[in-house]
């Protein structure tokens, strides 16, 4: 077969730069051949280099005592949650295969993220995942209105996402457990699919990927590799256009969540015996990145021959071999004279297998294929080479105008119970029960809080442990484990990141650990996904660049040191790039399980305290900025999202976790989009006993001693407006406001006294606001009293994805 | 007692199914697919997964395995085998239940909460189970809706082998509180001779208060009680 000579042209096709491509030759000592030229461009990519990104991502705090494998190590960090065992877990997107081919899409985002968490040694035990389209509905968005076509098209990649991670998370039989959806016209075209997934392990059982042990044999493990996938990692990391849809179909790969789940079984049983030195997943740019990633990181060479490789296509190229991202494969490195337990172990389970190479200590990469060394690379130079940029950014113009934005004009809530449905009722504020009932997740025995509330909540038991070597078997044998409690969520408000990047990444962080706290659980770690525009851009760099020193010092406060993640740039549609979006998600541990804390209120007669300011009064816009509140009712996306003290924000958390762990809290629930009004409503709505079946208490609150200045509920038109503005509070800031910092929780009414207390001794503002009770939600302020029945806030925040997807 | 969970490629309730009758006390091993023998054991239970990843049809290819052979033979000699889920699913397509599990009516996968009826306490799985209590059990299926010709369901009423249905939390077989649009609202039934009985809910994941409901322990303790009896009966 003959390869096509390189020109510029054949270059400048691969993504790479005439600055790159000299790069490559200089560390060839030649020219590439056509295959080699593949790889560099895979390699080099965004997606497998961070080159971009780089220099951003080594301001994240990614130290602490507790983490046994680090940011960047591996294919997932790890961290000790005690008693010798520890958790792994990291978060992956698949936004530009998904907007191209949104079932697979999907699949193949669950299908790679559970690869790296079993390639570290860990059992993969559960699934979270963040997702963003554009618009599924028309209400509410007067001026955000969009045409027919692309609600329906909205509507079909949003079904296909959500059915491709139940085809595959079901089968494989992973709980998909918590999760987020905001739906938005800027991610119109270019939804975003981040799938999260968390593996448990003893520390013994930590795998490397690294080609260690020269002389050591490379396998190959799992279905045979075909043209599907080509050159994945490039195809993500380029900007979406109006032909992507078409040209790029051949780019998505397919997934199969029945071989995942052999390949996952097979290798854990593999690694109980003792015989892999190690193990890669082939993810993005498939052969090509894992054995240039496991002889770069162990110093070695390895040498593959492609004929030994099964294939599923006839005549594949060299080139096709080594950048196919079939999926569901893996690269084993096996202790020499331990060949046949890889065989039999493989032979068990069905799966194809293949003895396909060696480790060298050249620290090349050497392919051969039809006897010929079709390539030759230093693996180490291709690995730790790449491009590095270090980009300028640029304040964008429109911030100017976010930032001067004021409510002058804007009136006042002029029917809060009919606001309160709208909200409700708006998709990222409305039950994702239509999504998550499609998800098994409660299989594995283990998920103790279900979707639905603030944070997800697993329990981690001896038998959710791979197997163990008889070694280890031997030395722990008689050691009781202990059940743990792990708690985890995933947010982000790109919408608040959009207009003001660095607030809007801190709020997505101390929302992850407000709704941690909520559930009981402190903070062990994060994994982030930057989903961004294109870094070329300088007004777009600066949106990264502000996102990831908010991010940062977000994970600092909280001490949540993010142990590792992904980015994904260049995501824009042909109508523009979508909000910066830096998904943040943040794992904890519950010490106890009376310590476990849902949303919904509990009892009648029990006291509701708000803990944290009712508003903030410093912010000229009252935490309305970039609210739910000025989207859904007033059509605008505009002003300065509320300010986020990463201070107040931490002694609250700390705060509320002291008074649960002291037993007085019987529900606390954060507010975030929809502000305190939503936060109560679901909070009487949110519980659900089976299907078809909520439980719903109703609750009477007095908002008219916390925020004293509200303006009147129906101001004569004839009266002065002016008097209500400048320092007054609007009854719309206090309803719907999203000033951070806040939580509802309820207590027994005896407690109430000493829970305020506590907290105000701690330097938490807290006022009792009302009591539960009764089969509507009452709301007295100054502005005047009004009254919702349970079963139209139910049916509005319930119904109404259903309804759009009907 | 024994119990042997069947282990195809991609069951992935098998471990779940092991963990609830430890936790109850009472020995469970893995038996692989690829195994004609179950060994020693008093109770088979068939769980819930994809089998052979569910192609073709649901439990389609799994009838044709190795193991399935023996729980054919264990079964005919009066053993008891539960299919839970996929499990009841592998046991209608070979035939030791009658009728079908169909794709749900409105063809999305399902994972929630229902309530159980139980239909007769005539049966090994059901026997313990209390008078009128209404049990809460999470199913997780994208093909539960069972499915019999007018003369199967015939038989399987007037054979009391109608084994639990869906209801509302009092007790009312509405056609809301069924989540697959399942005939006559049937979750599980067993066959005419009583000791095979499939039900697509999952009591295993509903024994422990931790997972939001223990009311899976009464099909658990009716399965523990027969078992019990039969081994007396065997004894004496």
């Amino acid at each position: 077969m003959t390869e096509p000579a390189i020109t510029p042209e054949l270059v400048a096709k691969h993504n790479l730069t005439p600055e790159e491509y000299q790069h490559a030759v200089a560390i060839l000592g030649r020219t590439p051949s056509y295959t080699e030229l593949g790889i560099f461009s895979v390699m080099w990519s965004e997606h497998c280099s961070y080159k971009n990104t780089k220099p951003l991502l080594k301001t994240f705090p990614t130290k602490s005592p507790k983490i046994l494998v680090g940011a960047g190590e591996e294919n997932a960090g790890i961290i000790d949650i005690g008693d010798g065992i520890a958790i792994a877990f990291k978060i992956e997107s698949h936004n530009h295969p998904s907007a191209v081919e949104p079932f697979q899409g999907a699949t193949t985002g669950v299908g790679g993220i559970v690869r790296d968490i079993f390639t570290m040694g860990a059992r993969p035990v559960c699934a979270v995942n963040s997702l963003r389209f554009g618009p599924i509905t028309a209400n509410g968005e007067s001026d955000l209105s969009n045409s027919k076509a692309e609600i329906a098209n909205n509507r079909r990649l949003f079904a296909g996402v959500v059915s491709g991670i139940a085809h595959y998370g079901n089968c494989f039989g992973i709980p998909t457990v918590a999760g987020e959806v905001y739906f938005d016209k800027t991610y119109q075209g270019n939804p975003l699919v981040n799938a999260f997934c968390l593996g448990v392990l003893r520390h013994e059982q930590i795998t490397r990927g690294a080609a260690r042990g020269v002389g050591n044999p490379v396998f190959y493990v799992g279905p045979a590799t075909g043209r599907d996938g080509l050159a994945g990692a490039a195809f993500a990391s380029q900007d979406l256009t109006e032909e992507s849809s078409e040209q790029q179909r051949g780019a998505v790969q397919v997934g199969d969540p029945f071989m995942e789940k052999l390949v996952c079984e097979a290798c854990l049983e593999l690694l109980a015996t003792g015989a892999v030195a190690g193990m890669q997943d082939m993810g993005a740019a498939g052969l090509t990145c894992s054995t240039c990633e496991m002889a770069a990181r162990a110093g070695t060479g390895i040498e593959i021959e492609l004929d030994k490789v099964p294939q599923r296509a006839a005549k594949m190229s060299s080139y096709e071999l080594m950048l196919s991202e079939s999926q569901e494969r893996m690269l084993i490195v096996v202790h020499k004279g331990r060949e046949e337990e890889v065989k039999r172990i493989f032979d068990k389970w069905d799966l194809p297998w293949a003895e396909i190479g060696i480790i060298t200590d050249t620290g090349h990469m050497k392919v051969r294929h039809g006897g010929k060394l079709v390539v030759d690379i230093p693996a180490k130079k291709i690995a730790d080479e790449s491009p590095v940029y270090h980009r300028e950014g640029v304040e964008p113009a429109y911030l100017k105008d976010v930032r001067a934005f004021r409510l002058d004009g804007i009136p006042d809530s002029q029917s809060p119970i009919s606001d309160l449905l709208k909200l409700l009722a708006w998709p990222s504020i409305a039950s994702k029960n239509w999504v998550y009932r499609q998800y098994d997740h409660q299989v594995r025995d283990g998920s103790v809080v279900l979707p639905g509330s603030d944070a997800a909540v697993i329990r981690i038991k001896t038998d959710s442990l791979p197997v163990m070597t008889a070694d280890l078997a031997a030395r722990v044998a008689g050691t009781p484990v202990p059940e743990k409690l792990i708690a985890m969520t995933v947010d982000c408000n790109g919408g608040y990141v959009y207009l003001d990047p660095y607030e809007g990444a801190k709020i997505a962080v101390a929302e992850a650990c407000r709704n941690l706290a909520c559930s009981g659980a402190l903070p062990l770690g994060a994994t982030d996904n930057l989903n961004m525009p294109s870094p070329l851009k300088p007004e777009l760099f600066w949106q990264i660049k502000e996102s990831v020193r908010g991010l940062a010092e977000g994970c600092q406060a909280f001490n949540a040191p993010v142990t590792g993640g992904n980015c994904s740039l260049y995501n824009q549609n042909p109508a523009g790039p979508i909000d910066p979006t830096p998904t943040i998600s943040v794992v904890g541990l519950i010490e106890k399980l009376e310590h476990v804390t849902t949303q919904w209120f509990k009892d009648e007669g029990d006291a509701i305290i708000l803990l944290g300011d009712a508003v903030d009064q410093a912010d000229p816009i009252f935490g309305l900025g970039g609210s739910a509140y000025l989207q859904v009712v007033h059509g605008r996306k505009n002003g300065s999202p509320p300010r986020c003290d990463l201070e107040v924000a931490k002694t609250l958390h700390t705060t509320l976790i002291g008074l649960i762990q002291s037993g007085l809290v019987k529900s606390a629930h954060d507010c975030s989009e929809g502000g305190l009004a939503v936060a109560l409503a679901e909070s009487c709505i949110s519980q659900l006993i089976a299907r078809e079946t909520p439980r719903l208490i109703g609750a009477t609150v007095d908002l008219s001693r916390v925020a004293a200045d509200v303006s009147p509920l129906h101001t004569n038109s004839g009266e002065d407006q002016s008097r209500l503005t400048n320092k007054a509070v609007r009854l719309d800031a206090l309803l719907f406001g999203e000033t951070q910092s806040r939580i509802v929780i309820t207590c027994k009414a005896l407690d109430a006294v000493k829970v305020v207390e506590r907290a105000k001794l701690m330097g938490v503002p807290a006022v009792q606001i009302g009591k539960v009770g009764g089969d509507q939600l009452t709301v007295k302020t100054v502005a005047g009293e009004f009254a919702a029945p349970l079963t139209e806030l139910y049916d509005a925040w319930w119904n109404s994805i259903a309804r759009a997807m009907a | 007692m024994n119990f042997a969970v069947l282990q195809f490629p991609a069951s992935n309730c098998d471990q779940d199914a092991v963990h609830a009758v430890r936790h109850f006390g009472h020995s469970a091993r893995l038996v692989w697919h690829k195994d004609a023998s179950l060994g020693d054991t008093d109770c088979v239970i068939v769980p819930g997964g994809f089998s052979y990843g569910d192609y073709l049809r649901c439990g389609a290819i799994a009838r044709f395995s190795p193991v399935m052979q023996a729980v054919k033979q264990f079964a005919d000699n009066g053993g008891l085998v539960i299919g839970i889920c996929n499990g009841f699913q592998v046991l209608t397509e070979s035939h030791l239940l009658p009728g079908a599990l169909i794709r749900n009516r409105d063809l999305q996968f399902h994972c929630e909460n229902i309530f159980l009826k139980t239909a007769t306490n005539d049966s090994p799985f059901t026997s313990k189970i209390p008078a009128g209590k209404i049990l809460r059990v999470p199913i997780a299926h994208g093909e539960g809706c069972y499915f019999a010709d007018e003369e199967t369901l015939a038989k399987l009423k007037a054979n009391n082998q109608i084994l639990w249905q869906y209801c509302d939390q009092d007790g009312n077989l509405t056609d809301s509180a069924n989540p697959n649009g399942a005939l006559l609202n049937i979750a599980g039934i067993c066959n005419e001779k009583r000791n095979v009985a499939g039900l697509m809910p999952h009591p295993e994941r509903a024994c422990e208060p931790l997972l939001g409901s223990a009311d899976g322990k009464w099909i658990f303790e009716s399965i523990f009680a027969a078992l019990k009896n039969k081994t007396v009966a065997q004894a004496a």
